[in-house]
């Protein structure tokens, strides 16, 4: 493998460990408040929906972003209104809302488009599209490094730089800010922060909103930044991917970046047969490369990899003393 | 706060679940601009207007059946087993080396082999996470999810690589050879006088009703059933009784895979004769679904699995003869899933507040 096809597979990754990067640290935040959210992928695919859609008929990629941001929330919403209020099993209603967004996609695509369910295909500013970097022109000559950062760093759209930027910053909200203690503090134990006189509920409804945020960006990134459009089941599981990368992670925002890149990797790899036989004078089967980041995650959860120990209230509905 | 009376608990809470989702998807129809009357009337004509679409009912409620059973065994052990949709394409795999590798003589002999191929094969694909939950800790959700993904990989790559003949270009095994295929219903004296037309129900109906007796009589009826339930109601006190959690655990996942796995006996080799791509459609998630609307009964899950295979007929119906899209189906499945499984307590604070209303005006009356 030469240089060139290097670069190419990492920029690549890097482009699609994006969306597995933000929904994994929209995973972080709800999971780390004693929330499991299996329904990662339902937001996302509700998100890219809307976001296409919107896109589509305004013509903007950035009011998409928003109805993105916004559908995705909803399904939040719901999933906190069944889970914190009403105390049901937060696995179930994740794999409700999974189906839910899956059918009501297709559904509201089709009814606004007429186009098999998919939304039309989005072009210009509709799109969020490529930025070059400052100084990748310039450098573009420089050896090794010029290349590095002309193709793999620089050309991305703004929710890729987004998306490695809010890496430090939920870091630094999770272990640096009094929220974020508290936001870990309900994950471990809701009784002792219930006790501090802080509200349980409104922490974890916090938690599952910024999941809804984060979603949305990610379902906004596939239909208008990865590709130009929605179409069915465009996420493809890309919600349990980023779940296996949190776990893969456990439950830290920057070894949640480094998973979502090797998951990206492999991801970009499955793209490249060729390359992979190449490099390891084996065909490898596509199907193989497809399962390697579940197979890594079985792996992890086996404790093989180092234990992975998730927050202890996980999926336990708080129920106030009486 | 008073408790619901044992009646209301069993039949009330689920219609009224029932009653909310189809209401929110009768909803939906309105906001996509199609009328719920019309929708409803196509479903109800196109599923259970005449023989044929029964015998499409009958069919999808098989598989429905199986799936459901298999994830009411798990829920019994406190085990939530997300992975029936995996263990069932293994099963199907199971039913497809069984059928191809003897020239079968009679369908009957073929069958009790590819059953035990079936659920041989799914419990083995249940067997790795249930082993990683008992001895290791690992969550059977996350693990059964991951298994979904590697098994249809691992068919992707077997359908293409190995059991395809040279030639054929599908992705798809050989077609079973006449011994190994199962007669549908049109063909059984009796049910022939009913079903005239060939319709894709078969033999395989009678299996999965049995198996509803088998699974009720092992959960109800057995030492091993009740230690599947102390274990799924307390585990302290289940271990305080001497019940062994890894055998249980084990044990439980391994029933549940195999009656997923069993799925496949209806569609693979009574419906397909032949393994294809994605063989389940699904059925392995409608299993939860079903079990949930069901209340983890077998008698439930047969109701409930019926009930699923009319909106599974109908909602295929709705596809050809209107502008809704087939993805309804997976909707009014979503929106069951929520209200049954999930928002199970508002649904029943909402009867117990009825309920209340009717004593106390009771008691004023009374008095």
């Amino acid at each position: 493998m030469d240089y060139a096809t290097l670069l190419q597979l990492l920029d690549t990754t890097l482009r699609l460990a994006t969306p597995l990067l933000l929904a994994c640290l929209a995973g972080l935040y709800s999971e780390r408040a004693g929330i499991f959210d299996i329904g990662l992928e339902g937001k996302m695919l509700a998100a890219a929906m809307s976001a296409g859609a919107v896109a589509a008929l305004t013509g903007s990629a950035w009011a998409g972003l928003l109805a993105g941001i916004g559908a995705s929330m909803l399904f939040a919403l719901l999933h906190g209104i069944a889970a914190i209020t009403f105390r049901g099993n937060q696995l179930i209603s994740g794999v409700a809302l999974n189906f839910l967004a899956s059918g009501l996609t297709v559904l509201i695509a089709q009814a606004l488009f007429q186009q098999g369910g998919r939304t039309p295909p989005l072009s210009g500013p509709a799109r969020f599209n490529a930025i070059t970097l400052p100084g990748a022109e310039a450098l573009r000559e420089v050896p090794l490094i010029g290349p590095l950062y002309y193709e793999v760093i620089s050309g991305h759209s703004v929710l890729v730089y987004m998306a490695f930027l809010i890496v430090p910053l939920t870091w630094w909200i999770l272990f640096r800010t009094r929220f974020g203690l508290r936001l870990r503090a309900v994950g471990e134990n809701p009784a002792a922060v219930d006790t501090a006189g802080i509200s349980v509920v409104g922490l974890r409804f916090a938690a599952v909103g910024i999941t809804g945020i984060l979603c949305g960006i990610a379902g906004a990134y596939m239909a208008t930044a990865l590709q130009a459009g929605f179409g069915r089941e465009m996420t493809a599981g890309r919600g349990y991917i980023a779940l296996a990368a949190l776990i893969f992670a456990k439950w830290r925002p920057v070894a949640a970046m480094w998973a979502c890149l090797l998951f990206g990797f492999f991801q970009a790899l499955a793209l490249r047969p060729d390359v992979v036989q190449a490099v390891v004078q084996v065909r490898v089967p596509v199907p193989l490369l497809d399962a390697l980041p579940y197979l890594l995650t079985v792996l992890v959860l086996a404790g093989f990899v180092g234990k992975a120990i998730p927050p202890r209230a996980g999926g336990q509905p708080y129920v106030k003393e009486r | 706060m008073d408790r619901l009376p044992r009646w209301a608990d069993i039949t009330l809470v689920p219609l009224v679940s029932l009653l909310f989702a189809a209401a929110i998807s009768a909803l939906v129809l309105l906001v996509i601009g199609q009328s719920p009357v019309e929708a409803f009337k196509v479903m109800v004509d196109g599923a259970l207007g005449s023989p044929y679409g029964w015998g499409y009912t009958l069919y999808y409620a098989t598989s429905f059946i199986f799936t459901g059973l298999a994830v009411t065994v798990a829920f019994h052990a406190g085990l939530f087993n997300i992975g029936g949709e995996g263990q069932a394409q293994l099963g199907g795999l199971g039913v497809a080396l069984v059928c191809l590798s003897l020239p079968w003589p009679h369908w009957t002999v073929a069958l009790i082999a590819a059953t035990a191929g079936a659920a041989l094969f799914g419990a083995a694909w249940a067997a790795v996470p249930a082993y990683l939950q008992a001895k290791r800790g690992s969550h059977i959700v996350i693990t059964t999810i991951m298994f979904n993904y590697i098994a249809a990989a691992l068919l992707v790559y077997v359908l293409v690589d190995v059991l395809r003949p040279t030639g054929q270009m599908d992705p798809a095994s050989a077609r079973f050879p006449v011994g190994a295929q199962l007669p549908a219903l049109n063909d059984i004296p009796g049910f022939n006088l009913i079903f005239q037309r060939p319709v894709p129900a078969n033999v395989t109906l009678l299996i999965a009703l049995a198996m509803a007796v088998v699974v009720w009589a092992l959960l109800w009826r057995t030492r091993l059933g009740y230690q599947i339930r102390a274990f799924g109601k307390s585990e302290a006190a289940a271990k305080y009784a001497g019940i062994n959690p890894v055998r249980i655990t084990i044990i439980a996942m391994l029933i549940s895979g195999g009656l997923a796995g069993m799925m496949s006996i209806n569609n693979v080799m009574g419906e397909a004769e032949r393994l294809l791509q994605n063989s389940s459609e699904g059925a392995g998630f409608i299993g939860i679904a079903v079990a949930l609307m069901g209340r983890n009964h077998p008698f439930g899950v047969v109701l409930a699995a019926l009930l699923f295979g009319f909106l599974y007929q109908g909602g295929a119906e709705l596809g050809l003869w209107t502008n809704i899209p087939i993805e309804m189906r997976i909707v009014v499945q979503g929106l069951v899933i929520l209200f049954t499984g999930a928002l199970d307590v508002m649904v029943r604070m909402i009867l117990e507040r009825l309920f209340r209303l009717f004593r106390s005006t009771k008691a004023m009356r009374a008095a």
